[in-house]
């Protein structure tokens, strides 16, 4: 329910930029989507192909980047992914911090 | 067929709803309004909530947003206590976006105050809109458990003040305080966590202190 409305923003936002180098179509849209950004791929993959009909976008191809999130250890500063139930760094046992890696939702570049 | 060109864009796909949350927060401020997002899981006691801290607003307007998915038992509620409230049904959309605040506010006709905009009961959505709020209180309860903040690490992670409803029930259910602070703590190092019960109005005298101060400023 809630990726409609975000597939057609990112059809508008490629349309858009393909417009501006006249472009007839849009043949790929690389977009990166964060573990923790709320979206679920392959609903945006489901929605896209019923939005995308009669626009630039008909026939892209839509390449999903996915990014896991990571936490960054406080007393080590590493980087590491959160097991379920714990925030401890797997590195030195301290415990980690929330970052913006896997927040991510923006679209990388299109393809024409 | 001729080879792909690539053309950068890098632009995020919540530009939209930040750019009008934006405007939002600006118009508010302006107006001298103080807006908190309100979220919680449905039966939190999230309105329960709300009526515990209006009651206590001395000398400060209160408005409401009520987001639901659907019925107005909430808005209705709260306007029978007198508080300017408006409803908002989403009919299935798990969450507001700001384009649907954006009218409401409009529709309030706010005046220096403090506006709370109570999103649907939902641990998970909410939390990635922003919608023009100043602030963003976020109610757990004790009857949910302590496992809460490894679940929906995002709503703790963003919340600016966590309030621990229902403590009331604390000798009869099995919630592990510490167990819950600590994954608050490893997300969230600044908002404040406070315990309260809606039943019996303790810890409210707390919160009051927080969004007093807040709203001021």
């Amino acid at each position: 329910m809630h990726e409609y409305p975000i597939t057609k923003r990112i059809i508008e936002i490629s349309q858009e930029h393909a417009n501006k180098y006249n472009a007839k179509e849009v043949k790929q849209i690389n977009l990166v989507v964060g573990d923790y950004s709320g979206y679920v791929a392959s609903s945006i993959e489901l929605y896209f192909g019923i939005i995308a009909e009669g626009t630039l976008c008909e026939n892209a191809k839509l390449n999903i980047k996915r990014v896991k999130p990571m936490l960054k250890c406080n007393e080590c500063g590493i980087l590491f992914e959160r097991k379920p139930f714990s925030f401890e760094c797997p590195s030195c046992g301290g415990q980690g911090s929330p970052t913006k890696i896997g927040h991510e939702f923006f679209i990388e570049s299109i393809e024409i | 067929m001729s080879e792909n060109r690539e053309i950068e864009v890098m632009q995020s796909v919540y530009d939209k709803n930040d750019e009008v949350a934006s405007q939002i927060n600006k118009s508010l401020t302006k107006r001298g309004i103080y807006a908190v997002n309100v979220m919680g899981s449905p039966g939190a006691g999230k309105t329960s909530t709300l009526i515990q801290i209006i009651k206590r607003l001395d000398g400060i307007t209160p408005y409401v947003i009520e987001g639901d998915i659907e019925s107005d038992f909430d808005t209705k509620t709260l306007l029978s206590l007198g508080v300017k409230t408006i409803q908002i049904n989403t009919g299935g959309a798990c969450h507001l976006d700001s384009p649907l605040i954006g009218k409401a506010v409009d529709d309030l006709n706010l005046e220096k105050g403090i506006l709370f905009i109570e999103n649907i009961g939902n641990l998970v959505c909410p939390a990635e809109f922003m919608i023009g709020e100043h602030a963003k209180m976020l109610i757990s309860t004790v009857t949910e458990g302590s496992d809460k903040p490894y679940k929906y690490p995002l709503a703790f992670e963003k919340a600016d003040i966590i309030i621990l409803n229902k403590c009331d029930l604390l000798p009869y259910v099995d919630f592990d305080e510490n167990f819950f602070l600590e994954g608050v703590r490893a997300l969230n190092k600044t908002a404040p966590v406070i315990k309260v019960s809606c039943k019996t109005g303790e810890g409210f005298d707390e919160v009051m202190l927080w969004i007093t101060e807040k709203a001021k400023k």
